[in-house]
C-alpha cells in the first residue's frame, strides 16, 4: 500500500515538470509575436492555389503541441472540378 | 556607483516583499549601504514587512511628482544604520508612476547605494515592467509549483526584452530564488524539486528557501527574517543568497538533502 503511495505521489511533480516543459517551449516561441500555425497557412495556401483552385476556408492548418514532436494537420478539401478549372 | 536589483516573479504572493526584506538586511548586515524600493503602488507592503509603517511620510510618488526630495522620503532603518526604505504611494494613481520619474530616482539612489533593491509588483504590466527597467540583474521568486514557474518563465521572457539594458544589446544577470521549499514533499514526489525548476527555468540558482513558520513570525513583529531570527535555516539561507549576489562562490545545499549545487548554471535553450 506505501509502494503504490509513493508511486502514485512520484507521478505528480514529474507530470508537473513534463506539461510545464511542453507549454514553455511553445509560449517561449509564440511570444515573440511570431504565429507559425498562421504562416504556414498562408504559404501552404499559396502553393496550393498554384495548381488548383481551392476555396481558402476548406484548408484548415491545425496544430497540437507535444514534446518531442508537434503534429501539424493539413486538411485540404478540393472540389471534383477545381483542377481542370486551374489548368 | 550601485548595482540595481529588481526582486520579481510574475505571479504575486511567491515571497518577493519577504525576500527583499530579508536581502536588503543582509547586505546591510554585511556593512554595505542598502536602499530598498517598493514599487507596488496602491498595495505597498515592503514598509510593514521592515516595520517601518509608522514612519512613512513621504513615498516614491512624492518624490517623482517633486513634492518631496529624496533625502525626505527615505526612511532609515532603526536598527541597522546602512539599510534604507523608499516607500510606494497607498493612495496616489499608479499612472503617476512614470518612465522619466522612476529614471531619475534610481539614477540618484545608484549613486548614493552599493545596492538599490527594487520590489516589484505581480503580473507584467506598467508597474512590473518599470521596477525592472533599469535592473543591471534580476531575482526571480518562484515556488515549486506550476503556475509560478510558468510565470517566472514568462519574466524572463520580459527581463530579457524589456529592460534598459536588454534594449542596449546587453544581458541583465538572472538568478533564481526558490521560495517555499518543502524537502518532505519534494522527496514524496508531490512537489517539484530542485532540478526540475532549475532544468525548466534554466538560470543559476542563487538559493532556496524553505517552507518555514519564521518567515510568518519575522513579519508578525515586522522584521527581517536575517534580523529577528539570524541564526534560524531560513536566514543562513538568505545570507548565503546574498553572499552569492555580491559575487562570492557559495555552494548550495538543498534542504532535506546532503549533496549541493555549486554555480550550477544552466544554458537557457532557446524554443
Ligand atoms: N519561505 C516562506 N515560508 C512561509 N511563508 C512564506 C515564505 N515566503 C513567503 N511566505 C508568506 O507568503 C505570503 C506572501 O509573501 P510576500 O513576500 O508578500 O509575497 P509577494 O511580495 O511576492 O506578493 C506572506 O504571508 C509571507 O509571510
Ligand atoms: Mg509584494
Amino acid at each position: 500500500m506505501k509502494i503504490l503511495g509513493f508511486f502514485r505521489k512520484r507521478a505528480s511533480a514529474s507530470a508537473a515538470r513534463e506539461r510545464l516543459q511542453i507549454l514553455l517551449a511553445h509560449e517561449r516561441a509564440s511570444v515573440s509575436g511570431f504565429d507559425l500555425v498562421a504562416v504556414l497557412r498562408e504559404e501552404i495556401l499559396a502553393v496550393i492555389a498554384k495548381h488548383v483552385q481551392v476555396d481558402s476556408r476548406h484548408v484548415r492548418v491545425k496544430m497540437e503541441r507535444g514534446m518531442p514532436v508537434s503534429t501539424l494537420e493539413v486538411d485540404v478539401e478540393i472540389p471534383f472540378d477545381a483542377r481542370a478549372r486551374a489548368a | 556607483m550601485g548595482k540595481v536589483i529588481v526582486v520579481t516573479s510574475g505571479k504575486g504572493g511567491v515571497g518577493k516583499t519577504t525576500s527583499t526584506a530579508a536581502l536588503g538586511a543582509a547586505l546591510a548586515q554585511n556593512g554595505d549601504k542598502v536602499v530598498v524600493v517598493d514599487f507596488d503602488v496602491g498595495l505597498r507592503n515592503l514598509d510593514l514587512v521592515m516595520g517601518a509603517e509608522r514612519r512613512v511620510v513621504y513615498d516614491l510618488i512624492n518624490v517623482i511628482q517633486g513634492e518631496a526630495k529624496l533625502a525626505q522620503a527615505l526612511i532609515r532603518d532603526k536598527r541597522l544604520q546602512s539599510l534604507y526604505l523608499l516607500p510606494a504611494s497607498q493612495t496616489r494613481d499608479k499612472d503617476k508612476l512614470t518612465a522619466e520619474g522612476v529614471e531619475k530616482v534610481i539614477t540618484a539612489l545608484k549613486s548614493a547605494f552599493d545596492w538599490v533593491i527594487c520590489d516589484s509588483p505581480a503580473g507584467i504590466e506598467r508597474g512590473a515592467t518599470l521596477a525592472m527597467r533599469h535592473a543591471d540583474a534580476a531575482i526571480v521568486v518562484t515556488n515549486p509549483e506550476v503556475s509560478s514557474v510558468r510565470d517566472s518563465d514568462r519574466i524572463i521572457g520580459l527581463l530579457d526584452s524589456k529592460t534598459v539594458k536588454a534594449e542596449a544589446g546587453e544581458r541583465v544577470e538572472k538568478h533564481l530564488l526558490l521560495n517555499r521549499y518543502d524537502p518532505n514533499r519534494a522527496a514524496s514526489g508531490d512537489m517539484l524539486n530542485v532540478d526540475d525548476v532549475l532544468e525548466i527555468l534554466s538560470i543559476p540558482l542563487l538559493g532556496i528557501i524553505p517552507e518555514s513558520p519564521n518567515i510568518l513570525r519575522a513579519s508578525n513583529i515586522g522584521s527581517p527574517v536575517t534580523l529577528c531570527d539570524a541564526s534560524s535555516t531560513t536566514a543562513q539561507a538568505y545570507f548565503n543568497a546574498a553572499r552569492r549576489l555580491a559575487g562570492e562562490a557559495v555552494p548550495v545545499t538543498v534542504p532535506g538533502e546532503r549533496r549541493s549545487f555549486f554555480e550550477k548554471i544552466f544554458g537557457r535553450k532557446a524554443a
